[in-house]
């Protein structure tokens, strides 16, 4: 006998990203999904990224890596909250790994929650964990190919941060090429060019940050009204 | 690379349709896998055999039906298909070809007894 089931494979996952979702709308939390290869500078640009935001937010961070604390440190180093998910060996994180640091935070202290996800071009962009916003890092030496060979992951990330623009005298990164090639996988991504090294482009993404964060505080507050 | 965390999804959601529909045995899986899957069709099987072992669905057949990669031009609305597309509409010229099915991951259907 046959039945039909017609169900996404990651209905589970997909049914923790939305209690997750639903709890981070509850609390006003914003939340950002930060991925890239490793070494493109997740972890800079979110220390960045504070450092720019801090005076306007309270913010929080959950680094997901294989092994080791160091990235949580560096964060903690700021003043910040910040929770190590070490997965053994998983690599990305998930929304039950996400759901279960949450009892780690003060959610009611907490305006924006940035994941530093897995260092991975590939496995990520599968598994929703409840985030407002999915950014994906590319640095120049990555080379600007990068959105041919991994096509989800830039097809599905509404912000593109080219980092490293430091780099570029150095290289034969094609910024043009570059563009064309996620403007092609997705015409409505943000790109915003920086450099985590000289401070170069980050406070023009920030801004645009906190406008979207704003965005979506509005949004709360009149369907709450309603 | 996750093939393994896939298969046990795709065990769980099976073993309770399975319950629901009050089965002795699931003999088939009937998968929709979009050719932009980040996901390895061989060692996908590979994997459900290996934890399937111990549970009604051990031995069920898993059929994969590959979705093909299809793209809509968000100006024209024209419709590409293909894997190697380029991001261009050939018809209209606008940068920008919206990704209409290939990364589907989805149980379609099981058979029982």
């Amino acid at each position: 006998m046959e039945i039909k089931v017609m169900k996404d494979i990651l209905v589970n996952n997909n049914l923790i990203a939305e209690e997750n979702a639903n709890l981070f709308k509850d609390k006003g939390v914003f939340v950002l999904n930060l991925m890239a290869s490793p070494g493109a500078g997740k972890t800079s640009f979110i220390l960045k990224t504070i450092d720019e935001l801090i005076s306007s937010f309270n913010i929080a961070v959950i680094e997901g890596d294989i092994a080791s604390k160091i990235d949580a440190e560096k964060i903690k180093e700021k003043g910040i909250p910040a929770v190590q998910i070490n997965t053994g060996g998983a690599c990305h994180l998930d929304a039950n790994m996400i759901k279960n640091s949450l009892e780690f935070l003060d959610f009611d202290k907490i305006d924006l929650l940035i994941i530093e996800n897995v260092g991975n071009l590939v496995c990520p962009i599968e598994f929703k964990m409840g985030e407002n916003l999915k950014v994906v890092i590319l640095s120049i030496p990555e080379g600007d190919d990068k959105p041919l060979k991994y096509p989800a992951m830039f097809s599905e990330s509404q912000v593109l941060i080219l980092n490293k623009i430091d780099f570029l005298h150095l290289s034969n990164f094609d910024v043009d090429k570059l563009e064309e090639r996620v403007k092609g996988l997705n015409h409505e991504v943000e790109i915003f060019k920086v450099s985590c090294k000289t401070g170069d482009g980050i406070k023009n993404w920030a801004d645009w940050l906190r406008g979207e964060i704003y965005k979506v505080r509005l949004e709360g507050l009149k369907s709450k009204v309603k | 690379m996750h093939e393994l965390a896939i298969a046990e999804s795709i065990l769980s959601v099976v073993l309770s349709q399975a319950e629901a529909n009050k089965a002795k045995k699931i003999t088939r899986v009937n998968l929709k896998i979009g050719k932009m899957a980040v996901v390895v069709n061989d060692y996908l099987c590979y994997c459900f055999e290996l934890i399937s072992k111990d549970t009604i669905a051990k031995g069920a057949e898993v059929e994969i039906e590959e979705i093909p990669i299809k793209r809509r031009c968000f100006a024209c609305e024209k419709e590409f298909e293909g894997e190697h597309l380029g991001l261009i509409c050939s018809d209209c010229g606008a940068v920008g070809l919206e990704l209409i099915s290939g990364r589907e991951l989805a149980v379609e259907s099981i058979e029982i007894e």
